[in-house]
């Protein structure tokens, strides 16, 4: 698409907050009809077992260069106005907040298909690794799943 | 002869024990396919990591590389296991 799209990408400790994203998008673009957002929680319970901590690492350069990419691919495969990726790193507790993913169109359709798109590449191919703290037990790193890569290749 | 800025990550930074070396290699070790030989048969963790048919990653001046990616004199390499963000 040839209209030009404004990419905003976060990666860092602090927490967003869902409506000043959603607003400071809404003022730097114009002939936005619509804004579809995901954001991904940290489950309370990992394989049934309660969760203490969740350990974000990330490969610092890569992360950012990585979503980046994403969000052209999804501003070249749709009209988008904006693309706002957050993701966040370090210690997060149950029920924490950790990606957002913020997609700005003029019709509802782009927005919906870039925004699960860019979620959809982004658990397959940003280098970010999550390590589980069990309330007991020994802590792990999460396995990454088939699944995630068969959602990627819908797209292809 | 290559000089190699070797980065490693998550499950691979702790078997491995280090977060970075740096190696220099001759040069016919010309391949990301080649250098995961070199590293293999460092043995024990390396060879279990890198050597099996243990899945992993790995990142040629950060972007992602096959077995085939040529090896940039001075590049930065990263070897890691695939990513789970998000």
């Amino acid at each position: 698409m040839t209209e030009q799209t404004l990419i905003r990408i976060r990666v860092s400790e602090a927490d967003f907050d869902l409506q000043e994203e959603q607003q400071a998008l809404l003022e730097l673009t114009a002939e936005a009809g619509a804004v579809v957002s995901f954001t991904g929680y940290v489950r309370e319970f990992s394989s049934g077992a309660p969760l203490e901590t969740m350990l974000l690492e990330h490969y610092p350069g890569m992360t950012e260069s990585a979503l980046e990419m994403i969000a052209q691919e999804a501003s070249q495969r749709w009209s988008l106005k904006a693309v706002n990726i957050i993701h966040r790193i370090g210690r997060l507790g149950p029920k924490a907040r950790i990606v957002l993913v913020q997609v700005v169109s003029r019709h509802r359709g782009d927005a919906f298909s870039a925004c699960e798109f860019v979620m959809d590449y982004l658990k397959t191919r940003a280098p970010f690794w999550k390590k589980e703290f069990p309330l007991e037990g020994q802590p792990y790193w999460v396995e990454a799943k088939e699944t995630d890569e068969a959602a990627l290749a819908r797209w292809f | 002869m290559r000089t190699l800025n070797l980065l490693y990550f998550a499950r691979l930074r702790e078997s491995f024990g280090r977060e970075k070396e740096t190696v220099v290699l001759p040069a016919q070790y010309a391949t990301v396919g080649d250098l995961v030989t070199y590293l293999a048969s460092r043995g024990g963790e390396w060879e279990n990591e890198l050597g099996s048919d243990k899945v992993f990653r790995v990142a040629v001046n950060q972007v992602l590389a096959t077995a085939d990616t040529p090896l940039p004199d001075q590049g930065e390499i990263a070897i890691f296991p695939p990513v789970t963000g998000g």
